[in-house]
């Protein structure tokens, strides 16, 4: 189908894509790659009488890569992050994640922080966001703040972002010492939306025994939650540790549904499967990275 | 559109852009997506429109050069920009006639349409994927299905159109020796 009619504005400036957002209220949205917002236009989910199209807004496009973690402004392509070798180097889990959103010609156009903003528990960013502890900058006629994930996403499609406002960057945190990170996902096809996904960060002690094992999925549960199954694993040396414990505690920490393409249960062994090859795979990098 | 003012709102707008390498300008509604005024404002119905919410890849065009899905992107945003569409992935043989691309040739050799609907896009999103790797290096399969993946086909079953790629990337190696 096609979208209803909508009034369109493209804006230079932050400031003028915040005076417009005021202006118009309720009715107008942002667009950013319109990889998530013009299906649901064309499928008529959505009939926003304004759409702000952030596409030419000045200094919106940099990734910032520093010992702190990666910054990713507004209008950064998931293809432009996978590719962004410094951002790996300082948090693995980007590029690693990225690879897995959608296909290539959608990465050309969606954003990163769009997906971010979007809140869909399917997409891997706001998993990524979680598990690293991460958090966006929210740009209102009020001025800037940061906004913690925990606080930002607030159900599926539905964050704590509300009137005129513009997420402007997301930020990363770098990996920390000693550790190291791994993201899997089974998806029908590739690049489709993911039936369960997992993202995996491990952390050792100087002696290589594990410290920390955390970890966070896609498409279980309404909004991304971050998982500490060091109790499973803590202490063991990390050739000897028994992934497979840290699978079958997490199959009791989730909660996941039913739907057209997976039962709950399904689902709930997927995460078992997922976290016990994804805390191995973090687990042999944290090795590399631990002198 | 030139002399507007900051953060007008409007309802309609006339866009210039250069499309398949000639400048081109209309005047559409800003709801209207850049796939309809492809086919409907500027007559170039090669691109083709199956699911209009981004999962076929049927409307696959190269929006500066990069695949994009044409059903995905508003005809208002493509202001200033360069559209290929595959009426444009064709080369003219300078005698009045034309060569067809690469791909195009290998579609044709490897059997790798039947229909023919969902293949305009495949042209775009592969094209586009040979031209942005190393051609020295043989295509991985791995490369292949990155490069498909996102385009849905009802008729072949895919094998063919692999096939295609392989070929099509062996005739740029061959002719960038
Ligand atoms: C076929 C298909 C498959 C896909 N598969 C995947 C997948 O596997 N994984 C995945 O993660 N995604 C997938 N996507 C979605 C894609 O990643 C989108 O790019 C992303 O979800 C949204 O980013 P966008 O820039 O396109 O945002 P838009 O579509 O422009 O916007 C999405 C929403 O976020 C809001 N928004 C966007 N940017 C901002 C901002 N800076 N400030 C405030 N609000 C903002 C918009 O108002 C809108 O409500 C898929 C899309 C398609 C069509
Ligand atoms: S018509 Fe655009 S992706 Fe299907
Ligand atoms: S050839 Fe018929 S859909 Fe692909």
């Amino acid at each position: 189908m096609k979208p209803a009619p909508f009034g369109y504005a493209d804006p230079r400036t932050l400031a003028e894509a915040l005076e417009v957002l005021g202006r118009e209220g309720e009715g107008a949205k942002v667009l950013a790659g319109g990889q998530s917002l013009l299906p649901l236009l064309s499928m008529r989910l959505a009939a926003p009488t304004t759409l702000v199209d952030i596409n030419r807004v000045a200094g919106l496009d940099s990734i910032e890569s520093g010992p702190d973690g990666v910054r990713v402004g507004a209008l950064v392509r998931h293809a432009r992050l996978l590719d962004d070798a410094a951002a790996a180097g300082v948090q693995p889990l980007l590029a690693r994640a990225t690879a897995s959103v959608a296909h290539p010609a959608i990465r050309n156009r969606g954003t990163t922080v769009g997906s971010i903003a979007h809140a869909d528990p399917s997409g891997e960013m706001t998993a990524v966001l979680a598990l690293t502890g991460g958090s966006v900058t929210v740009a209102t006629p009020a001025g800037r703040s940061a906004v913690g994930w925990q606080d930002f996403f607030v159900g599926p499609l539905e964050t704590s972002v509300h009137g005129p406002a513009v997420v402007v960057d997301a930020f990363f945190p770098a990996l920390a010492q000693r550790s190291g990170t791994a993201f899997a996902e089974l998806s029908r096809r590739r690049g489709d939306y993911a039936v369960c996904g997992a993202g995996a960060v491990v952390t050792l002690d100087a002696d290589r025994r594990v410290s920390a094992a955390r970890t966070a999925y896609i498409s279980v549960g309404l909004v991304p939650q971050v998982h500490d199954l060091t109790e499973a694993v803590a202490g063991r040396p990390v050739d000897t540790v028994d992934w497979a414990a840290a699978g079958a505690l997490a199959r009791t920490l989730v909660d996941p549904d039913t739907d057209l393409h997976a039962s709950a249960d399904y689902r709930r062994l997927l995460v078992g499967v997922l976290t016990e090859r994804t805390l191995a795979a973090a687990a042999l990098e944290a090795t590399g990275r631990t002198p | 559109m030139r002399n507007r003012a900051m953060g007008q709102v409007d309802q309609e707008r006339t866009v210039s852009a250069v499309v398949n390498g000639t400048p081109r300008e209309f005047t559409v509604p800003a709801r209207r997506l850049l796939s309809d005024a492809l086919r409907h404002d500027l007559g170039l119905t090669g691109t083709h429109v199956g699911c209009e919410h981004g999962v076929c890849g049927a409307c696959t065009v190269l929006l500066d050069g990069v695949p994009v899905r044409s059903c995905l992107v508003l005809a208002v945003q493509v202001q200033g920009a360069a559209v290929t569409t595959v009426e444009g992935l064709a080369r003219s043989d300078h005698q009045g006639g034309e060569v067809l691309h690469p791909v195009q040739e290998a579609f044709r050799e490897c059997h790798a349409l039947q229909c023919g609907f969902c293949t305009p896009g495949f042209l775009m999103t592969i094209a586009a994927g040979l031209e942005a790797r190393d051609p020295a290096q043989p295509v991985t399969d791995d490369e292949v299905e990155d490069m498909v993946g996102g385009n849905l086909c009802r008729c072949t079953g895919y094998a063919n159109i692999k096939k295609a790629v392989h070929h099509a990337a062996a005739t740029i190696r061959e002719a960038t020796r």
